[in-house]
């Protein structure tokens, strides 16, 4: 476990997850919620957590966003609040 | 996805990622036991190269060859084989899910007996994930509008 990368990845994490609830556009933000789900992962995979890591990448990653993409097909875009 | 285009970048390039994407699936499968993997994350992968074939073709096209009734008998049987190989287990007189007493039909020793049901029971978490997954895509996509209401509105 190297604490150098440990700590850029939960910084990124971090980033990602606060961008994504502040962002107007709504594709955006699913966008930078794939983002967030990959750095997760990446966190998971370099503490040793492979089973976990997989399913954040085939689930977090890929599913869900194809699922938030479907649902924003039939919402607006912008946010209103 | 339901409004009908034809882009031949994005349509050949599908057809060519799709077969690649499922057999990915099928080795995250067939490595499940020894590996990181398995039925859950096999189905997940699987069922994206489904969603990838929704997004890039037309919509009802899709729903026509791989429609919801497909998809609801094979959510229903990936829980059957799930199910019956626990039952199969406690008809030969053991707990629900012991694969070592599968021995008495299967031509192994317990040990390879314990191996084959763990992988009947990741071949039913796999069907039942790939069909529940292609089946929330299409409910959150259509509505949850079937595809006679669909075809009567043209779209």
């Amino acid at each position: 476990m190297i604490w150098q990368l440990d700590l850029i990845l939960v910084f990124l994490a971090v980033i990602a997850a606060v961008a994504a609830i502040t962002v107007r556009d709504l594709l955006s933000a699913v966008m930078i919620l794939g983002a967030f789900s990959f750095f997760m992962c990446m966190i998971w995979t370099q503490m040793g957590g492979l089973d976990v890591a997989f399913t954040e990448a085939c689930v977090g990653a890929g599913i869900t966003t194809a699922f938030f993409i479907a649902t924003l097909y039939n919402t607006t875009r912008r946010t209103k609040d | 996805m339901v409004r009908e285009f034809e882009d031949v970048i994005i349509q050949t390039l599908c057809r060519f990622l799709v077969p690649f994407i499922q057999l990915y699936s099928l080795y995250v499968f067939a490595h499940g036991h020894s590996s990181p993997g398995g039925g859950f994350q096999g189905g997940c992968v699987m069922a994206a190269a489904f969603v990838l074939i929704f997004i890039a073709y037309d919509l009802n096209e899709a729903k026509r060859r791989f429609g919801e009734k497909a998809l609801l008998i094979f959510c229903c049987l990936g829980v059957f084989i799930y199910a019956g190989t626990g039952w199969a287990c406690l008809l030969l007189g053991s707990n629900f899910l012991d694969y070592g007493f599968l021995s008495k039909v299967l031509p192994t020793d317990p040990v390879k007996a314990r191996y084959y049901g763990m992988a009947m029971i990741e071949l039913g978490v796999q069907i039942a994930v790939m069909a529940v997954m292609v089946s929330i895509f299409l409910d959150l996509v259509t509505r949850g509008e079937h595809e006679e209401i669909l075809e009567e509105k043209g779209a």
